[in-house]
């Protein structure tokens, strides 16, 4: 690769890549850190139920990828001019629908899957139990997931921010915070 | 177009990768209910506290690594191969030094944070220092070495790099995050 002019070295310099990147970073991992004393505060719970444990990371991730899927979706209909915030309209309709669908799919297997990995580790819990577990704190994360996507978009869209380098990022972030926080709550309802 | 159709093509598309990032984060549970890790938590109270933190300033960390990777190569400022390049090289130590100091960071605050709970005590700080930044050197290997083989390879036969990045920086994450945190845990133990 041939030398480029220095202004366009600089923005790949290890100063200001850092430099950029560095104060998102701490503010992030202190909102995550949010989620963190939650989980932290429901610790023996978890350590007496293994089989809980194992939906964690799940519950850490799910959020900000059903998130990921509305917010590009609406910033993608943003750059070609066709976004409408009005649920009734079928592009957000769809978006709304595929997200709750993919939601049951993904959060009935992880409650089957989790169940089977209960008694293979000798710590077993009721199916039933599982599920209602997976399933509600999963469309419950699918709701919020929607609601702050279009949220989100709606505020960078009226403030002007590029939609790819804000929304995105904000929503999984804050739908990753809230999966613990979800969870933690629907394990204190149901057990 | 109807809301249905439309639907039900965004569920076909998204599904094999949201079950993919299931099963990373399915096995990064299991090392996580295993009796080793089980009890590393409880032996160093605050890194559950740092769990979901350390986990997602991997994707934040390397994602952005992607992302900027993605535009080089769409921009013609990188090639689609891992070479000492100037600016591949300088990409790479921006985003370890992150993920290093963002984990330094991560394991102060969790010390901090259970140090002013009343009738909560941390774990030594240099324990928790110790099982981060471990975990976060470990992983930083993997995940440069894997999101730039992906990439590259996905580039060279025609995937759009955007694509890939979301979903290889989640499943490597989870899946090294915690298996890494595992054996620091392990190592920090025989140390301490």
């Amino acid at each position: 690769m041939s030398d480029a002019p220095a202004t366009r070295v600089d923005a790949w310099s290890i100063e200001s890549i850092v430099r950029t990147m560095a104060p998102l970073l701490l503010v992030l991992s202190l909102l995550e850190m949010g989620s963190g004393i939650v989980l932290e505060s429901f610790e023996e719970t978890y350590l007496a139920n293994p089989t809980l444990l194992v939906l964690v990371p799940v519950m850490i991730g799910m959020g900000g990828n059903l998130g990921a899927i509305v917010a590009a979706r609406l910033s993608t209909q943003l750059h070609l001019g066709t976004l409408s915030f009005d649920p009734r309209t079928p592009a957000l309709r769809a978006s709304i629908l595929a997200v709750l669908g993919l939601a049951v799919t993904v959060f009935s297997v992880l409650g089957v899957v989790v169940y089977a990995i209960g008694h293979a580790m000798g710590s077993p819990m009721a199916l039933a139990t599982l599920m209602t577990i997976s399933l509600v704190s999963g469309l419950s994360l699918a709701v919020v997931a929607i609601v702050l996507g279009v949220l989100v978009t709606y505020v960078s869209y009226r403030r002007g921010y590029d939609p790819d380098d804000v929304t995105i990022p904000v929503v999984t972030n804050a739908c990753d915070i809230l999966g613990v926080v979800i969870f933690s709550a629907v394990v204190l309802v149901v057990l | 177009m109807d809301a249905r159709g439309s639907a039900r093509t965004i569920y076909r598309e998204s599904l094999p990768i949201l079950l993919v990032s299931l099963c990373g984060g399915i096995f990064a549970g299991v090392v996580l209910g295993t009796p080793a890790m089980r009890n590393g938590l409880e032996t160093y109270p605050g890194l559950l506290l740092a769990l979901p933190a350390f986990l997602a300033t991997r994707g934040n960390v390397y994602g952005a690594l992607g992302a900027r990777i993605a535009s080089g190569l769409h921009q013609g400022l990188l090639d689609p191969h891992i070479a000492w390049d100037r600016r591949l090289v300088n990409a790479v130590v921006a985003a370890v030094l992150n993920g290093v100091g963002i984990s330094a960071f991560v394991a102060v605050a969790s010390w901090s944070i259970l140090v002013v709970q009343p009738g909560r005590s941390p774990a030594s700080l240099f324990a928790l220092l110790g099982i981060l930044l471990l975990a976060s050197v470990l992983t930083a290997c993997v995940m440069v070495v894997g999101l730039l083989s992906v990439v590259f390879a996905g580039y060279r036969r025609g995937a759009d790099p955007d694509n890939l990045i979301g979903p290889v920086v989640t499943t490597l994450g989870d899946v090294f995050g915690v298996v890494f945190l595992a054996i620091a845990v392990a190592l920090v133990g025989v140390i301490a």
